[in-house]
This record gives structure tokens, sequence and C-alpha cells, in this order.
């Protein structure tokens, strides 16, 4: 017997509202059917009435989670628009900034994911090391999650010797610490038991679906818009993370080894990052148009800026990497068990407020 | 499935990794954006910060010579103390306290000192 079965927008594992409406046949997933719209603020819209250096402040509240790196798409769009040379030092600054921010996002992920399957000690144990992270963003840039780093031209703030050798250090601390967890996430029988085999997405239906970041790196594809070489991405050594089954467990192996690949891009960008100024002075008024895309620690992150000449913006469309994993996901329910719903739905990393802006 | 054991001994053993709030409170970093506010007594009313500000929390009036900020819309941004030509704005490391309601930040500044020139036409 077919029933519909809501799911969401209020729900225990989920932290944002999506709605999903489940067409369940006992016990088993036939359809689902999403619908989204709870949280929508029109902040595109808002290019009509704050000035170009303001619309850095409201794309970053696009989402908390991956503030600092939505600024930093923006600003590079915009300094490519306005043809400016920004300085080496932003460009590594702004490397390190968004590097702590995706470990503090993975970090954030993994311990919702250990909780939506019922692991709560687990999820206790990696929001304990993300807090070094956030302690890092606000002895750095001056605020744990909204940093407000990046401005059109450079960066806000320097780095002083002491904060490097503490950066550093903090930094050796989280990849122990997150190490030490490695065997308890990955080869617990647990977690096991609810991630493997669960929402398999095949290497075809990812490429045909379009699916970006962790979700098209678990199953199977190396792609990572980092390898465009986007900020100083391009004078670091960087390889993507992949996995090759498809299922939530790959989903997160690959976002755990990701971490790690932070840290260490982190600490190439500190030896790497020359002395000199962090912010050039802007001039004009932005025309023309221009896209650029980066990787967010969800995916990959699209901006298209629309100018014409005035300080206002004519259009500001931006694509989040959750919008584009929603087809995915829609393919991987059905099929499944009811019971596994939660895990394939976070798995994803669904950051709604993000798709809906 | 022991690999947790250690972990949870050292969890048990070692010092708590949470605070009592109220009672012990976290030292905030030096650079933390926490509080917003003006030394009143430099400010030339240009209304910049006005200008500057992402979420238009501050009013600036230039004649009546009062500075406003709604503290509840602002973002923490610090965009108005950069842009400040006086630097007379300030952010202190100290988080705003709870508050049971609306708060409005609101000074009045000196009046206007005449010019040297008008006050010495005004002597003669």
């Amino acid at each position: 017997m077919r029933t519909i079965l809501p799911f969401g927008p209020q729900h225990p594992v989920l932290p944002e509202p999506i709605h999903l409406k489940l067409v369940v046949e006992d016990e088993k997933v036939v359809e689902a059917l999403p619908n989204l719209g709870y949280v929508h603020r029109g902040l595109e819209k808002l290019t009509d009435i704050r000035d170009y250096n303001q619309m850095v402040n409201i794309v970053e509240r696009v989402c908390g989670i991956c503030s600092c790196i939505h600024s930093l798409n923006y600003c590079e769009a915009m300094e490519e628009m306005l043809k400016i040379e920004v300085p080496q030092r932003a460009h590594f600054l702004r490397v390190m900034w968004g590097e702590i921010h995706r470990i503090h996002s993975h970090l954030l992920w993994l311990g919702l994911f250990a909780d939506g399957f019922g692991f709560e000690s687990l999820f206790m144990q990696f929001w304990r090391i993300r807090e070094r992270a956030m302690d890092l963003m606000e002895a750095t840039a001056g605020n744990r999650v909204v940093i407000s780093t990046n401005i059109v031209g450079g960066v806000r703030k320097d780095i002083t010797p002491d904060m490097k050798t503490w950066i550093l250090s903090e930094i050796d601390k989280t990849e122990t610490e997150v190490r030490a967890l490695e065997k308890t996430i990955l080869e617990d029988y647990t977690v096991k038991q609810r991630c493997c085999g669960k929402g398999v997405l095949t290497k075809e239906q990812a490429h045909m679906l379009g699916a970006v970041g962790p979700m098209l790196r678990g199953s199977g594809w190396a792609q990572d818009a980092r390898q465009t070489g986007y900020a100083a991405y391009g004078q670091l050594d960087f390889e993507p993370v992949v996995e090759y089954d498809g299922d939530s467990y790959a989903r997160s192996k690959v976002r755990f080894r990701e971490v790690y690949a932070s840290c260490d891009l982190v600490r190439q960008a500190l030896a790497k990052m020359p002395e000199g100024e962090i912010s050039t002075k802007v001039k004009g008024k932005p025309e023309g148009e221009v896209w650029r895309r980066v990787e967010q620690p969800r995916g990959e992150l699209y901006y298209y800026l629309k100018g014409n000449g005035s300080k206002n913006l004519d259009r500001v469309r931006i694509r989040t990497p959750t919008f584009a994993n929603i087809p995915p996901l829609l393919a991987m329910l059905p099929g499944c068990e009811l019971a596994d719903v939660p895990v394939i739905v976070l798995s994803i990393d669904p950051c709604i407020s993000c798709t809906e802006r | 499935m022991f690999e947790m054991t250690k972990n949870v001994l050292q969890n048990l053993m070692g010092k708590s990794s949470t605070r009592l709030y109220p009672f012990t409170k976290r030292e905030t970093f030096e650079r933390f954006r926490g509080t917003l506010d003006i030394n009143v007594d430099e400010c030339i009313f240009c209304g910049t910060c006005a200008k500057k500000c992402p979420s238009q929390c501050i009013e600036v009036d230039i004649k009546g010579r009062t500075w406003t900020c709604d503290s509840f819309a602002c973002v923490y941004c610090s965009n108005c103390v950069e842009a400040c030509p006086v630097q007379c704005m300030f952010m202190t490391p100290v988080t705003k306290p709870p508050a049971g309601e609306k708060d409005v930040i609101f000074y009045k500044g000196k009046p206007k000192e005449p010019k040297e020139k008008k006050a010495k036409a005004a002597k003669e």
C-alpha cells in the first residue's frame, strides 16, 4: 500500500528546513518530492539598494558556515570586473582563512552526521575539535563564524608572526585530534552498518545529474574547483580527495580526508606567504559582466555579476552547491528504507538557506 | 570498538571541555569585534559611517549633531570603524550582554564651534 509521509521541514536530524514528500510502500521509499522556499530572504535583490562594497557583507550572510568563501568568490569576481591587481599576500591570507573555514565546516558536518545516526558521543568529539578552528578565526579575523575579512581589493587584517606560529600549532593539534577519531568513524561497526551501501550514486548518475563537491568526488570523479588555481591555489600543491563507492560512507570519507588536505593547505599557505601589502585601493565603478566559480566545503559555487557603471550592481546570481546536489538526492532516495532517509539526506550536507538565499 | 576507550577515559579523568557559563566566562581575543561605540566628542558628524553600513543601523543628524545606532540591527562588520575619517569609532572585545528590550545607542554631540574667521568677525 502506498502512503505519503512528510519528512521535514522541522525534523530532529535536519539542521535546516527542507520538506520532502516521501511516497512509501510499506517501509520502502518509492518516490521523493522536494518542497523548498521556507527561508527565502531575497538577498540577490538587495543589489538595488546596497552598493558593491556593502554587498560583500550581504553575500557573506547567504550561508554562515561557508561565509568566508562566499565573500572570496564575490570579491574575486568584483576585482576581475574592476580590473584590480590584488597583492599576493592577500591571496595567501584568503586561502588560509578559506581552508580554516573548510575545516570548521567539515567538522561541523561530521558531527551532525554522527548525530544523525545516533552516535552522540562522536558528535561531541568532532564539535570539540571544531572549537579550535573557531578560536583561530576569532583571534585572527575578529569573529567566530561570519568573519567579514575579505573586501574588494584585498583583505582587512594581517597576521603577525606570533599568530603564525600559534596557527601552525593549533592546526597540528587539530590534525592529531582528528586522526585519533579516524578509526572510530571509518572502521566502526555501527557506522559501517548505517552508512555502507546507503544512498548509492553511481559514477554515471553523478555526472549526468550534475553533482558537485564531495558528492561528485565520492562517486569517483577527481574534480575540484580548487584545481583551477583561483586565489593562491595555483601556487600550492593540491590534489582532490577521491573515493569510488558512491554511498554515504564514501562521502563521509571524502569529507573526513579533506580535513587533512585543508590542514596541509593552511601550512603550505603560511609557509609560502610573501611579505607586503594586504590590500589595494579600489577605484572606478563596475561595468560589464563576469562569472566565477570556487570550491566551497559542500561543492562548487558559481557567481554571476553584472554591473551597469553605477555603484549598484545590476544583477547578482548565485548558484550554491546544495542547489546542484538536490537532483542527485532525489535520485538516491527511491529504493531505500525509510529509516535510512535521514542518513542519506544528511550525506549531501544540505544547506537550505544557501539554496534559497 | 575499543578505539574510543582511551578517549572516554581521558574525558572522564581530564578537565571538562565546557565552562560553567555565567560563573566562568571565556576571555575574548584582542581582535574580537564585540561592541560598537563612538567617542562622540571627536565626531565631526560627516555621516560616512551611516553611508558605509551594510545593515543601515546608524543614523547621523548633521544639523542636530546626534549619532544613533540600533545595536540590534548592527552586524558587527566594522566597516564604519574603518571608514571613519577622524577615527573616533572603535570596537571593544566585549560581548554585548543579553537585553530584555530594544537597545539604541544615542549620543548628542557638542554644538559646532564657530570657525576662527567667523569668531573674529563676531568679536569685531
